[in-house]
């Protein structure tokens, strides 16, 4: 079939992980997972500052701008970590925001942002619009040059952790081209942001209306650069959900192992059923097939071709096998599966979530025969 | 012994491939088994057991055993890089799988130095064929109440009863023999011992069973009043279903040890997509129709998470909270999805999928039929998916036992 698939881990991804997932275990029981999602904020600022000064956020920033010039691969590890225990925080939306920058940002927006990212600075990217296309391409907003100064126009969806963040990056259409527009969220108007109410509670995310903003020309990307960006991210962030849909399906299948080892019913462990115990091991199977596939596209993300199919095939994988792992989680709960207080909603919840964001399994099978039939 | 260097294993699969290149033995004119448990005819029988003999003399058998029982005596590294190399070249399979890969790792972690240095080289040169005998009749995946007997009679057993499925039946020198000692045991598991008997002596009778596809590849092996050496008996007597269990995990790989394990060649999944350019959906080559390519695309996923499992296994950090997890997992994962791919191969040939082995407009000689039906040996033999599915659960997650 093909057999040019590979996997390597380096000793910066071990030590990251081994790092990440003791973190991750003490500052994210289930109870703080919980009690962020009744917050506003939605993650612990504390806890926040404390990843970066693990270094968490300039893992795959160059060292001329402050990091340690690691790459994706060195983030895998950590946002798998993050996943199996449901932690709150603009994460991602920040590594994706900060990938953005570094490939389609202008020499002076990568040299004012990225020291400050990598130091604890919130950032994020807005792309999706009313028309819920995968493709990143797809974008309606507007920023028309008038007076010197760019004006905005259109409304983007499912801006992850906007209320957080201190920059969003916007894709928009300029000069009948796609493009993206760096926004200081102290600029923004009183009203911009609307709250989405989304599938996954730990999450927030919200519409962002540009109308009546206007930025200076400086704020665009690199003219350039700019075509790769879509790309990129579309990828980096594909590998990001699954890297934390892979340690969501740990976490689930832990959770409902767990209840399969102590409940009893007709005098047995109901884990001693195998109408239980075979579909728990098909989940099982089904997520180690996916971290196999989730660590191979880290350690070929870079590459040209391969890390574009790695990753796609990591995406396919990661969402099926958590979606399918947490789906049985809550009807193997029985009835405290069927309440808001069995954990299984909330796994089942962000693998919807996540499984949909980015490009579902049959979309990013398409791409791959496409690329590879 | 210390283990070689990347850069040494690497030259060393160099020196097996180009040495497969220049003996891989010419395509006879009738159908290679694709896996050990398919030997049906004495052609296909003296075909493969010229090929391992071969394959030994050039080095690349039990390179990991001892020099003074036949082996090459290098670190266990370089057998499996050969093994593997003959799987990534499709080359014919290793045919004395239970001696090579079960019997022969067992004798060298617990045998004696006498029965290493009687049993070991003809397993090795495929001299003397070996068989198993575990499953019987009425105790398959319960192959803890087996009820063949051995009756101890001075320095003698004697056996009487049935065994099944037995591969290479019909040709083996020696079986591996699970039989129970004693009727009266606490537990099930504690009256049983374990075997190395000779298919040779007087009251052992083995009858053909014809296979689902029609072919033959199975015996079962009757036992009436067969008399073995009590020098047969491996390990202390009832102590046998700890020595089976040993057993299993050469099978399953999550032992090592193994003379040769390339003893089930994977079919060639690429040959799906020739299949789907070839065949014809509306007037237009299959591979267009979208469903068809998701689910190509999803056959070439899984065989690639599978071939990343086997690398993940060597990278301890992402291995060491549950080493046992893809070891346990690997057979089920690779019979399932065979069994499925060759199912999946017959729905793409349209109204050829009605063609069988022996049709000459069958595609591909009617390849993918034989291999699914064949397929169902790997997922019922050696403990079925089921099983398996149970030893995951208990060994790899902790649920208690069904």
């Amino acid at each position: 079939m093909d057999n040019q698939a590979t996997i390597s881990f380096s000793e910066e991804q071990a030590d990251l992980l081994e790092i990440a997932e003791n973190f991750c275990r003490d500052k994210s029981p289930v109870s703080s997972v919980r009690a962020l999602m009744e917050s506003d904020l939605g993650h612990a600022p504390a806890i926040w500052q404390e990843m970066a000064d693990l270094g968490w956020l300039s893992i795959a920033v160059p060292e001329e701008y402050g990091g340690v010039g690691l790459g994706m691969a060195e983030v895998v590890p950590v946002v798998e970590q993050m996943g199996r225990r449901m932690m709150a925080g603009p994460f991602i939306s920040t590594t994706l925001a900060a990938q953005a920058l570094l490939v389609g940002g202008t020499e002076a927006q990568k040299a004012d942002l990225l020291p400050k990212i990598a130091t604890g600075g919130i950032a994020t990217v807005a792309l999706s619009e009313d028309n819920a296309d995968w493709n990143l391409s797809n974008i309606a907003a507007k920023a028309d040059l008038a007076g010197g100064k760019l004006h905005l126009s259109g409304t983007k969806t499912l801006v992850a952790d906007a209320d957080s963040a201190q920059w969003i990056f916007v894709s928009v259409m300029h000069k009948g081209a796609a493009s993206m527009v760096m926004l200081r969220s102290e600029t923004l108007p009183e009203g911009a942001l609307r709250r989405e109410t989304i599938i996954d509670e730990t999450k927030r995310s919200y519409q962002l209306s540009l109308d009546g903003i206007s930025v200076p020309e400086s704020a665009l990307f690199d003219a350039e650069r700019v075509r790769e960006v879509f790309d990129h991210i579309h990828l980096a962030a594909a590998l990001l959900v699954s890297a934390e849909m892979c340690g969501g399906a740990r976490g689930v299948i832990d959770y409902t192992v767990e209840y399969l080892q102590t409940r009893k019913q007709f005098g047995k462990v109901i884990g001693s059923y195998q109408a239980l115990k075979h579909p728990i091991v098909d989940a099982h199977v089904g997520y180690e097939q996916a971290r196999s596939h989730l660590y191979s596209a880290a350690s070929n993300f870079t590459k040209q071709g391969e890390g574009e199919i790695a990753t796609r095939m990591a995406k396919a994988q990661a969402g099926e096998a958590f979606s399918f792992a947490a789906d049985r989680a809550i009807q193997f709960h029985g009835g405290f599966g069927f309440t808001y207080d069995c954990d299984a909603q909330l796994y089942r919840r962000r693998s919807l979530w996540g499984e949909n964001m980015y490009g579902d399994a049959i979309y990013h099978r398409k791409k791959l025969a496409d690329f590879l039939l | 012994m210390t283990a070689p260097s990347k850069a040494e294993l690497e030259d060393y699969r160099q020196d097996v491939a180009a040495w497969l290149q220049a003996n891989r033995p010419p395509e006879p004119d009738f159908m290679l088994p694709l896996t050990f448990m398919e030997v049906g005819t004495e052609a296909q029988f003296d075909y493969l057991r010229d090929w391992q003999r071969k394959c030994y003399e050039a080095g690349y058998v039990g390179a990991g055993w001892p020099t003074e029982y036949g082996g090459g005596g290098m670190h266990q590294a370089f057998q499996d890089a050969a093994s593997k190399e003959m799987a990534a070249q499709n080359v014919p399979i290793m045919l004395n799988a239970i001696g090579l890969n079960w019997a022969g790792p067992l004798l060298l972690d617990i045998g004696c130095h006498t029965d290493r240095a009687r049993y070991l080289k003809g397993i090795l040169t495929a001299e003397d064929i070996w068989c198993q005998g575990f499953s019987e009749p009425d105790h398959g995946s319960d192959l803890g109440n087996a009820q063949t007997k051995a009756v101890r009679d001075a320095d003698e057993y004697v056996i009487n009863g049935s065994k099944i499925w037995t591969t290479h039946g019909s040709f083996a020198k020696y079986m591996i023999l699970l039989a129970r000692t004693d009727p009266d045991a606490v537990s099930k598991y504690r009256g049983l011992s374990f075997f190395l008997a000779p298919m040779h002596a007087g009251g052992v009778e083995t009858v053909p069973i014809r296979k689902l596809t029609g072919e033959h590849g199975f015996t079962q092996t009757f036992f009436t009043d067969v008399r073995i050496s009590a020098s047969c008996l491996m390990g202390e007597e009832n102590a046998g279903w700890g020595v089976a269990m040993r057993t299993l995990e050469y099978e399953r790989g999550a032992r090592g040890g193994q003379g040769n394990s390339y003893t089930i060649s994977t079919p060639d999944a690429s040959r799906i997509f020739d299949l789907a350019k070839t065949v014809q959906r509306e007037g237009k080559a299959a591979v267009e129709d979208p469903v068809i390519r998701d689910k190509l695309v999803q056959f070439m996923i899984e065989a690639r998470a599978l071939s990343l499992n086997n690398q993940r296994q060597s990278i301890t950090p992402l291995i060491q909270d549950r080493p046992q997890s893809l070891p346990l997992q690997s057979k089920l994962a690779w019979t399932e999805f065979i069994l499925r791919l060759n199912e999946f191969a017959i729905s793409l040939q349209g109204t050829k999928a009605a063609y069988y082995v022996g049709e000459p407009d069958a595609i591909d000689g009617g390849l993918w039929h034989r291999g699914y039906l064949n397929a169902f040996s790997a997922t019922i033999g050696g403990g079925t998916s089921q099983i398996q599915r149970n030893i995951i659960g208990e060994h790899v997650l902790n649920l208690p036992k069904s």
